[in-house]
């Protein structure tokens, strides 16, 4: 077997006479965390898109732990899944029923030990049977990322995980993607803050009008831009910083 | 194994039945229409319809027809909600097969209509509707109905998959809860204005309505259910092609 997990060459995909992706490259390897960073618009979802087979490219080669994206789409669907932009649990159900409908869905043994499982590990315990339409946003995408692990995928695609969270969130869902990882999931990520790229990801592409521009580990990066200068600042704390450690969370254990 | 379709089709109707608002909407409007007709406006309806008729029977195929109207437009709303959160897209990524998203919402559809028309029957029987008709009109009758539903729930799907806004993915409901207004379905067509009344005499709600009238009433319904069957079939194959043609855009 390949020691890429995702492999991408000369991918195109146009949308009407807006061409979105001009050739894209980028290699993933198995077990990972991978960050595509780009600002909006720059076409990281459509990569996503059609890396889990949402989208077909229309030309170059995509692969997923070796599989075709267009010809063996159902097999790549078996080793993979997706949590999109928005976090997409079911808002009328439980936080135990999502995790139980998509283990049904899997054809997962036993669905309602997978959801116990899964909602101890991401702490949403206390939750399981209130209605995921009134969880937190933080809540809301660790539940989305708990029921992208149900059957154990060997590839997660993460579309921007922290986009619309607030600084506790974000923290909690770094937390669960290093984790993950730590178990040996292939994970890409995409987003569209350089500091999530830099805490999580294990090598970084930056998309930028349709291209990857760069690609590397972030010590690569560092080495291509500007070097470093030694000046004396004085450290402010962030506000960042601050807000945390007003709340007391810092850390944010919950 | 459960079927994926079933699995998620007990999804759509747990949605159901945990928004009271959608049951009393979907099951209220139409009773209340049917309140109004048969105690507002009936007893002027009745003079010109001569003695001896029902007019709780008369009224209630329209009443019914005007209940499927209502309800598809949450089959709008369910599959417009999945589209906009994305779960459309997780399914979409699942190792399940794509259709069996859609046809857990088209059965939900049929399943949630007909609870609907169970309950306006048993109002209607509390009202005073009475029916002799045997068990192959009732047969006849289910049948014309369920048909009407699916087709108005292959319309339903078009708007659902492609419309920008929530009320957009509703909106379309609204003429189709009109249409059996313009038709034979509360008063006879004969004192329309002749504009109207062409209309209201070749519109599918007249054909519809006057078999389902004729079949409760254990009446001969003779050539018009053959109309009433095309216009059921005609709809739902075309609304079909182009649900399907906006489902391959998106899925």
């Amino acid at each position: 077997m390949s020691d890429f997990a995702v492999q991408v060459k000369g991918l195109r995909k146009s949308f009407k006479t807006t061409e979105v992706l001009k050739g894209v490259d980028l290699e993933v390897r198995r077990g990972e965390i991978f960050a595509l960073l780009g600002s909006n618009g720059a076409g990281k979802t459509t990569i996503v898109n059609i890396l889990s087979t949402l989208l077909k490219s229309d030309g170059g080669a995509a692969s997923v732990c070796g599989l075709d994206v267009k010809n063996q789409a159902d097999k790549v669907r078996q080793s993979i899944s997706l949590t999109g932009q928005f976090a997409a649990v079911d808002g009328v159900l439980t936080g135990r029923e999502n995790l139980s409908l998509i283990a049904e869905l899997r054809d997962v043994p036993n669905p309602a030990h997978i959801a116990d499982s899964l909602l101890e590990r991401f702490f949403l315990t206390d939750a399981a049977n209130k209605r995921a339409g009134t969880y937190s946003g933080g809540m809301k995408r660790r539940l989305d990322i708990a029921m992208s692990l149900v059957g154990t995928p060997s590839v997660i695609f993460l579309d921007e995980p922290t986009t619309g969270l607030d600084p506790e969130g974000r923290l909690e869902v770094w937390k669960m993607v290093k984790e993950l990882a730590g178990g040996g999931t292939t994970i890409l990520l995409t987003t569209q803050y350089l500091e999530e790229a830099e805490q999580l990801a294990d090598r970084i592409a930056i998309l930028h009008v349709g291209k990857i521009i760069v690609n590397g580990t972030l010590a690569e990066l560092k080495k291509l831009f500007p070097p470093a200068k030694t000046e004396y600042i004085e450290k402010q704390p962030t506000l960042e910083e601050i807000f945390l450690a007003i709340i007391g969370k810092e850390g944010a254990n919950k | 194994m459960k079927s994926k379709t079933i699995v998620l089709f007990g999804r759509l109707m747990k949605h159901i039945l945990r928004s009271p608002d959608t049951i009393i909407t979907v099951a209220l409007m139409p009773i209340a229409m049917m309140l109004m007709f048969v105690y507002v406006f009936g007893g002027a309806v009745k003079t010109s319809l001569g003695d001896g008729v029902n007019y709780v029977n008369y009224q209630l195929p329209g009443i019914l027809l005007i209940a499927i109207a209502s309800g598809i437009s949450y089959t709008a709303f369910r599959l417009f909600g999945d589209m906009e959160n994305g779960f459309f897209a997780r399914l979409n990524a699942m190792p399940i097969k794509r259709s069996s998203v859609l046809w857990a919402h088209v059965l939900t559809s049929l399943v949630s209509n007909i609870l609907t028309l169970v309950v306006v029957f048993l109002v209607a029987l509390l009202m005073g509707f009475r029916s002799g008709a045997g068990v192959l009109s009732w047969l006849a009758v289910a049948g014309i109905l369920v048909l009407f539903t699916l087709a108005l729930t292959w319309v339903a799907v078009i708007p659902g998959l492609t419309a920008k806004s929530l009320e957009g993915a509703s909106a379309f409901s609204y003429p189709l809860i009109f249409l059996p207004m313009l038709s034979s379905a509360f008063v006879p067509t004969e004192t329309m204005p002749a504009v109207l009344r062409v209309f209201a005499e070749n519109q599918p709600v007249t054909s519809i309505v006057n078999t389902l009238r004729a079949l409760l009433n254990a009446e001969p319904v003779g050539s018009e259910i053959w109309v009433a069957l095309a216009w059921c079939v005609g709809i739902a194959a075309v609304a079909y092609l182009f649900a399907m043609r906006a489902y391959r855009r998106v899925a």
